[in-house]
Parts: structure tokens; C-alpha cells; sequence
């Protein structure tokens, strides 16, 4: 098996080898459970641990139900209907995608606290006292929840959509013969059709929930994460911290079955046959609506707080806030271009090694590495500067022995901690890509580049890379504005005193300078437009070969 | 040239095809003809070093390529291959396409090979377009001018024409059959398609239940078909039952006794000599029923015959009809070919005569 695993080329030895280093962070927290201290344990299941787990498992659920609810309805909305502003509606409803939940969280909170522009008005307009009124507190768990689905929505929408346009036009056909109203139609048959893709949805927007940090932290609502946070730094303790970790990934692990397992389903219900459902022109009031009912996520979940950001930015901050911002922008850019460069670069390698060798052995760690997705920042985090911290003090030792030298925290100080945690967050994005775009080559394309005497790397250089061009630069794309949205992975690794838009944006608005936040914020939402409209492109690309 | 013995090729347990053994001379074309499905794409990796072979042996000039021990590197086994869909790179020009497997040589060199490739398939004028730009046969005759351009030893074609429409299909078999014969290249090709293996081919191989069944001309698979699914797969042709008689077991008394054995094929549409190599090989025994083989051209139209059969279906084919005839109710069809000018309805009867050069029969197997 072992023999077998290494014949062939070096590619699948890099795949091997990068596929296990980027495993290892998650194989460190597991470790951790083998040194056991009950004494921590006792103290924070008495303590904190019930909170931890109610708490995020409310949230991940919540979030799971209001995404769902709001992605499946703007999905059958938009498929199904043709009214008056659908394509602008249709890139609109993307538009959450580029506003991270923590800024969503503060630019609420500045807007809806006691001395918001929404409270002051309220007070203004009804000449109420300042405890004369009752207004609900934004900085809460279901604050969370329904923020958190405002901005996380498009994951179960994307995939609703494309499984309800994907539904024949039969179907419908066969429910009007039968005389079933279009709602029952809706109830009986599109939907469960479309369940699979939903469930799918649901599972990325719970993940995604289970892994925030930045809102939870600013809300003040202990979850895992937050836990994760302040056991490793306000308690020092990086074992506990692992093993939470651990914890929280059982959950995680328990999403990735469920998004597996519906992916799978939404496979066998896919149905191609004939033409797909064509939208229904409406008209008039029913068309005012639906337009009305489309517009609504978005301008809680993007104008309302991009424009509040936008205002702040624009009229309050002051000017000493913004002396520092070229080098929170350069080294957010930094960053990210150096992590988009090379985890685009690794997963070109897995996607070849597998064109070249199509193993097990390949595949499955090409698998594996894409499970990374689903890992909170924070735990990734943990992982990473276990082993690298390690390796720094061992360094150091030897660097001492032998040359009376000691070169600091090379790996786990250096930005070489944060590349490494994005590779393994954010790797299955750029395999996303690496993937379909090899899989549109031709074999014979390889075949005839064999036969005309190249080897395998000249192969990659004059053929794969030329051809795949723009899937590198989709993947480069997403991968870089992943990396600038990234926070809590970049709060606990980011070397000393090394600043990026993200941190600050989280570090200031916690400083109760939500005004200043701004600048930094609207940058971030600003760039993480581009992938949105990238993503349109592709969205419209999938409905135009359906019809 | 190209010379194959006793190769086995298989897919783990899979066995693909066994006992493969042709032989094709300095600057022959050879095919291999079978329907989907019976390894031929297979035994053409095979050939260019993809897959590995299971038993016998590849020699490409005299030197062994591929046997069981050892499998030379595609690339330093001078074969140029034309793939089915050409395979022709999308981001480069023809002539960077062409050029592409040069790279070793100088650049004004590689320059001047690839030129000289592109003119010999008359494509000098657009060799600074890109594939999609060109059409259908201009796309097929760059995969060849690359094929060619290192100058390869042995040229392999993958179903080369399928991705042509009809018309191209015969007008640019017969182009590339030149281009090849031009420059003395051997070739090998795979086809389903019988009219494209005898346009190219000077030899052609039937494949089928996992072997070559038959290696030769056209001629030779037409007339001289080796066995029953060959008879069947290539040309058009019925087999009609007959059974083997002698003088000593001639119910009617009506054959001359004679001083040779000689058998007969007893059949409604007469008695036939059986060939004397069924007589050595011993295939019949005496009042065995067997079936022989009645080409459409076999069967003539002929107005004094006796033997009447009636018209059940007819296709024209401008200098001939294809008649399919039945002798009398509940037989089995035959086929005639008959020039157009006899031209009979459905439910017409005509005189037919059977004029068979070669005497083709089978054992009938139930």
C-alpha cells in the first residue's frame, strides 16, 4: 500500500507531505486530550462549559433556521417570478456576502444603542424618558442570530437557487395538469426537491456560526470560540484552550457529515430532463411585492449598514485615526496577496498531482485538506501555534548550543503562522477552482503534450497554467478577500504590534470607537464586492446553461 | 515496421483483447476496425505507450517499445499520435501548436520543421490563427501537421475523421491518405467506420470477443471473411441455410458422380461447390446444415431465371436499388443489388440468379 502510495511522481509526494502538514494542527488539538487536567475540567464545566455549549449550539441552530428561511424564499422568489428590477435584485441579494458578521454586529450596535440616531428619535419624536420606553438590546444572543443570518443568508440562497432553477419546467407542468395550486406545488414538490441543496446551505451558514468570533466577542456572548479566546490568552492555558477546541470541532464534524450527506442526496435528486422552470412575468402590485419582499435582506443585511458606515467613514472620523491606515491597509494586502499566491500555488500542486496520479492516496488527502473550510479560526489557531511554538523554543535551543544565538519565534512570531492557518482554512476555496478548472481540460490534451516529449512540470508550465489562467485568478481573488475579512485566526497569530484592517476594525469598535472602526470596515466590505460580482458572473453562467 | 506478437492487453482482471498479432511494412497504412467497445482505443494506447501490456510484445523499427517487462517512455518512441478530438491547445496558435513538440531543437529549426509541416497540409495561411478559428477539417489536418512535425517513425490516428460531418469525412480521408502516402510514414488507425478504414487502409484488422480476428485488404475482408461476425460486420450480406450433400447421400440422384471428393452446399437458390480448404480443414461431415454467405452483389437480377422472388422493401442508391427479397412466404430475406434501371415495386416479383466467386460458409452454431 505504502509502496504503491509513493510510485509515481513527485507530486504525489508533495501532495502526501503538504496534506499531513496541514493536517497537523488539527491532530496537535486531539493530542491535547491525552493530557488531561481534571482539575481546569471541573472548574469550567461548573462554570462556563454549559454556557459554551447552549450558547453556541442556539446560535448555530438560529442562525441555521433564519439563513434557511430567508436563502430559500429570495431563491424560489427570484427563479420562479420575472419582475420589474430582477437582475439588479439578483446581484443585490449577494451583496451580505461582503459584509463580515463582526462589523455587520458594531455598525448595529452604533446604530440602535441608547444614544443611536434610531433610540435619540424614537426619544425625540415621543418626548419619552430615557427608561420610559422599551426597545430590545442588539447586543445579544438573538441579536446575534439575526444578524449573523442577514449577512449569511446567500449560502443556503446560491445553492437554492440552483437547485430550484434546475427543476424542470415538467414538474410544474404536471402540478398545473393536476389542478395543485402553486403554493401546494412549492410545498409538495419544489421543495422537497430542492432540500438536499437547502440542508447543504444550512450546514455552511451553521459552521460559519460556530466559527464567529468577532460578534459573539462583542456582544459579550460566551460561546466556544470566545471560550477558546480567553483560555488561551487571559488564562494562559494552551492545553485547555486545545481542548475545547477539540470540542468544538465534534460539532463541526457532526456539520460536515450533515453537508456531506445532503450534498450526496442533492445528487440523486437532481433531475435534468427537458427545459427549465421558466420565471412567470408578473406585473403590477404582486410584482411590487415580490420586489419589496427581494429587497428587504439586503437593505437590512447591506445597505442600511453600508451606508451608516459609509457616513462615519466619510463625516466623523478624525484625522489621526487615518495616519495609520496605509499601513493597516498595506499589511492587510501584504497578507493577503502572499497567502492567495501561495495557497493558490499549493492547490495547482494537489489539483496536478491528481491529474497526474488519480490515487486514492491523492484524492483523499486532496479531501482532507478541504475539510479545512469548516474549522473555526480560532481553533485553527490554537493548532498552529502549538507545534510552531514548539519548533521556535527547540530552534532556539539548538541555535544557542551550536552558533550562541537565538533568532526569536521564527515560525509561530512571523507572518509564516498566519500563511500557514489561512492555507488551512482557506485552501478548499482555491481547490474549488484548481479542480473544475483541470477537470475542463481534455485528457487528451495531456496525452498529446506526452506524446510530443514533455515532461510532467514542463506539462504544468506550457499547458494546465496557461489554460487555467482564469480559475487561478478567481481562486487568487477569493482566496485574498477571505484572507482580509479573516479575524480571529489573525487576532491571536499576527506577529507583535502587526496590525491589519480586520484587527483594527475589531479592536476599535471593542474600544467603543465605533466611528473610527469605520474606515478600516468599509475598506474591508469594499474589496469583498469583487467576488461578488465574480460570483454573479458565475451564477448567471450555471442559469444560462440550464435554459 | 510496426510489428505486434501476440500481444494481451487487460484492465486488472479485465481482459481487453489477446493474441494480437499484425505486422504493417515501411510506409503502409494499417487500421484496426471494430464496433465501440471492442478495445481498439485500447490497443492504440497501448501502441503509444499509455498502457502497459500484458503479454507478448510492441516493436516500433525493429526495437522492442513495449512488453512485459518494459514499457519505453511515450515520448522516446517516436510515434506521433492524432487524437479524436485533436487535442489541438487551445491558447496557441497553429503554429506554436505545430511547433510544440520541437522544443528541444533550436528555435530555427523547430521554426522551420513546423513551416514545412504546416505547408504539407496546406494550411501555410493561417498558421497564426488560433483552433477556434478554424474549421472542422482544418482543425483534424493541424493535429496531423503536429503529429508530423517531429518527424515521427510511426503515426497512430484515433477515429480520426468521427468529429467530421459526412461530407468532409470522405473528401479529407483521401487528402490525409495522400499526405501520409507522401511522405512514407507508417500509419495505424482505429475506426468503427468500415468506409473510412477502406478508404485509408492497405491492411485492415476486424477486432471482436477480444481478438483480431482477420488481417488483410479490403478485398480480402469482403469477399474472404474470415469468420461469421466479420461476413456480418463488414459490407452489407445475408446468410441463407444450406446443407452439405455428396453423390453418396444425393436424395434425387441429380450429382455426377466423380473421381474427386466433392462436396456440395444444397440451398433454394442452388447447389454450390464447397471449397476444397473446408474439405481439409474438415468443417462439415456429410448432411451437416451450414449457412453460407450471399453479398447483395452476389445475387443477380435476371429476368429468364426460374427462380422468382418477390420485392419486400427497396433503397435507392442512384446507380443501384438494394432490393430486399423474399423466395416464398416465411423464408428468410435476401439482398440484391441491382442496377437502377430495373426497377421494380414492393409486392413485384423478378428472376434472380446467385453467382458466387467465393463459396463463404459457416457451421450453423444454435
Amino acid at each position: 500500500m505504502i509502496k504503491t502510495a509513493f510510485k509515481g511522481s513527485a507530486f504525489t509526494i508533495y501532495s502526501v507531505s503538504a496534506g499531513l502538514l496541514l493536517g497537523l494542527p488539527i491532530f496537535v488539538i486531539f493530542v491535547s486530550f491525552f493530557s488531561w487536567d481534571s482539575a481546569i475540567w471541573q472548574h469550567l464545566s461548573s462554570t462556563v462549559l454549559p454556557k459554551y455549549i447552549t450558547n453556541s449550539l442556539i446560535l448555530a441552530f438560529g442562525v441555521g433556521f433564519g439563513a434557511t428561511v430567508l436563502g430559500t424564499y429570495l431563491a424560489w422568489l427570484i427563479v420562479n417570478f420575472q419582475f420589474y428590477g430582477r437582475r439588479l435584485v439578483q446581484w443585490l441579494v449577494l451583496l451580505p456576502l461582503a459584509m463580515p458578521a463582526y462589523i455587520i454586529a458594531y455598525t448595529y450596535t452604533g446604530l440602535l444603542d441608547f444614544a443611536g440616531p434610531v433610540q435619540t428619535f424614537i426619544r425625540e419624536t415621543l418626548g419619552a424618558s430615557a427608561q420610559g420606553y422599551w426597545f430590545p438590546e442588539v447586543r445579544s444572543l438573538s441579536g446575534a442570530i439575526i444578524l449573523m443570518s442577514l449577512v449569511l443568508y446567500p449560502y443556503v440562497y446560491i445553492l437554492a437557487r440552483t437547485a430550484f432553477s434546475e427543476q424542470s419546467q415538467k414538474y410544474r407542468e404536471v402540478s398545473e395538469l393536476a389542478g395543485v395550486s402553486p403554493t401546494n406545488h412549492f410545498l409538495k414538490v419544489a421543495l422537497p426537491l430542492a432540500r438536499p441543496a437547502i440542508m447543504t446551505g444550512a450546514a455552511l451558514t451553521m459552521m460559519e456560526a460556530l466559527a464567529d468570533f468577532g460578534t459573539v466577542e462583542y456582544f459579550g456572548v460566551s460561546t466556544f470560540t470566545t471560550g477558546i479566546y480567553r483560555t488561551w490568552f487571559g488564562m494562559g492555558d494552551v492545553n485547555a484552550a486545545s481542548q475545547l477546541s477539540g470540542f468544538l470541532c465534534l460539532f463541526v464534524f457532526a456539520l460536515i457529515m450533515l453537508e456531506k450527506i445532503s450534498r450526496r442526496d442533492s445528487q440523486n435528486y437532481s433531475s435534468r430532463q427537458g427545459k427549465s422552470a421558466k420565471a412567470k412575468p408578473v406585473t403590477g402590485i404582486v410584482a411590487a411585492l415580490i420586489l419589496f419582499l427581494c429587497c428587504l435582506p439586503v437593505t437590512f443585511g447591506f445597505i442600511i449598514p453600508f451606508a451608516q458606515l459609509a457616513s462615519w467613514a466619510i463625516s466623523y472620523s478624525d484625522l489621526s485615526s487615518l495616519a495609520d491606515y496605509p499601513e493597516y491597509a498595506f499589511n492587510s494586502a501584504m497578507l493577503a496577496g502572499i497567502g492567495a499566491v501561495v495557497i493558490v500555488f499549493m492547490a495547482l500542486l494537489f489539483s496536478y498531482a491528481k491529474r497526474l496520479q488519480p490515487s486514492k492516496t491523492v484524492s483523499g488527502f486532496i479531501q482532507f485538506v478541504s475539510l479545512g473550510y469548516a474549522l473555526p479560526g480560532t481553533v485553527i489557531a490554537i493548532g498552529v501555534l502549538v507545534p510552531l511554538g514548539w519548533l521556535d523554543i527547540k530552534l532556539n535551543i539548538f541555535t544557542n548550543a551550536w552558533f550562541e544565538m537565538q533568532p526569536g519565534l521564527v515560525f509561530s512570531g512571523t507572518i509564516f503562522a498566519l500563511i500557514f492557518a489561512y492555507a488551512i482554512r482557506f485552501m478548499s476555496v482555491a481547490l474549488n477552482n484548481t479542480e473544475a478548472g483541470i477537470q475542463r481540460i481534455k485528457p487528451s490534451m495531456d496525452e498529446a503534450s506526452i506524446v510530443l516529449g514533455d515532461s510532467p512540470l514542463q506539462r504544468l508550465k506550457r499547458i494546465h497554467i496557461p489554460l487555467l489562467k482564469a480559475s487561478l485568478l478567481s481562486a487568487s481573488l477569493l482566496v485574498f478577500v477571505d484572507i482580509l475579512k479573516e479575524l480571529p485566526a489573525t487576532l491571536v497569530l499576527r506577529p507583535f504590534n502587526f496590525n491589519t484592517l480586520a484587527v483594527k476594525a475589531f479592536e476599535l469598535a471593542s474600544d467603543e470607537r465605533l466611528i473610527d472602526a469605520a474606515l478600516p470596515s468599509i475598506t474591508i466590505v469594499l474589496v469583498g464586492i469583487l467576488p461578488v460580482i465574480l460570483l454573479t458572473k458565475t451564477l448567471d453562467g450555471i442559469e444560462k446553461r440550464h435554459a | 515496421m510496426l510489428e505486434i506478437n501476440e500481444l494481451t492487453l487487460s484492465y486488472g482482471e479485465q481482459k481487453v483483447l489477446q493474441n494480437i498479432s499484425i505486422e504493417l511494412e515501411q510506409g503502409e497504412i494499417g487500421c484496426f476496425l471494430g464496433p465501440s467497445g471492442c478495445g481498439k482505443t485500447t490497443l492504440l494506447r497501448a501502441i503509444a505507450g499509455f498502457k502497459s501490456v500484458q503479454a507478448g510484445n510492441i516493436c516500433v523499427n525493429g526495437t522492442v517499445v513495449s512488453d512485459t517487462k518494459k514499457q519505453l517512455p511515450v515520448a522516446q518512441r517516436r510515434i506521433g499520435v492524432v487524437f479524436q478530438d485533436f487535442a489541438l491547445f487551445p491558447h496557441m496558435s497553429v503554429l506554436k501548436n505545430v511547433a510544440y513538440g520541437l522544443s528541444k531543437l533550436a528555435k530555427a529549426e523547430a521554426l522551420e520543421l513546423a513551416q514545412e509541416a504546416i505547408s504539407l497540409v496546406g494550411l501555410s495561411e493561417v498558421q497564426d490563427k488560433y483552433p477556434h478559428e478554424l474549421s472542422g477539417g482544418q482543425q483534424q489536418r493541424v493535429a496531423i501537421a503536429r503529429a508530423l512535425a517531429p518527424k515521427p517513425d510511426l503515426l497512430l490516428l484515433d477515429e480520426p475523421f468521427s468529429s467530421l460531418d459526412p461530407d468532409l469525412r470522405e473528401r479529407l480521408s483521401s487528402e490525409i491518405r495522400d499526405i501520409i502516402k507522401k511522405q512514407n510514414i507508417t500509419a495505424l488507425l482505429i475506426t468503427h467506420d468500415q468506409t473510412e478504414a477502406f478508404a485509408m487502409a492497405d491492411k485492415i484488422g476486424v477486432l471482436h470477443d477480444h481478438e483480431c480476428k482477420q488481417w488483410g485488404t479490403a478485398y480480402d475482408l469482403y469477399h474472404e471473411p474470415a469468420t461469421e461476425f466479420i461476413a456480418d460486420f463488414v459490407g452489407e450480406g445475408v446468410f441463407i441455410p444450406a446443407k452439405i450433400v455428396a453423390y453418396e447421400n444425393d436424395a434425387d440422384k441429380s450429382i455426377e458422380p466423380s473421381s474427386e471428393k466433392q462436396w456440395w452446399l444444397e440451398t433454394q437458390l442452388g447447389r454450390f461447390l464447397l471449397p476444397e480448404e473446408y474439405l481439409a480443414n474438415n468443417t462439415f461431415a456429410l448432411g451437416d446444415t451450414a449457412k453460407m454467405l450471399v453479398r447483395p452483389d452476389d445475387l443477380r437480377h435476371q429476368d429468364e431465371s426460374v427462380l422468382k422472388a418477390t420485392v419486400v422493401g427497396r433503397s435507392f442508391r442512384g446507380a443501384h436499388i438494394l432490393y430486399t427479397l423474399r423466395l416464398h412466404d416465411g423464408a428468410d430475406k435476401l439482398l440484391c443489388l441491382a442496377p437502377s434501371h430495373h426497377d421494380h415495386k414492393i409486392g413485384e416479383s423478378f428472376g434472380i440468379h446467385l453467382e458466387v466467386e467465393h463459396v463463404i460458409c459457416f457451421t450453423m452454431v444454435n
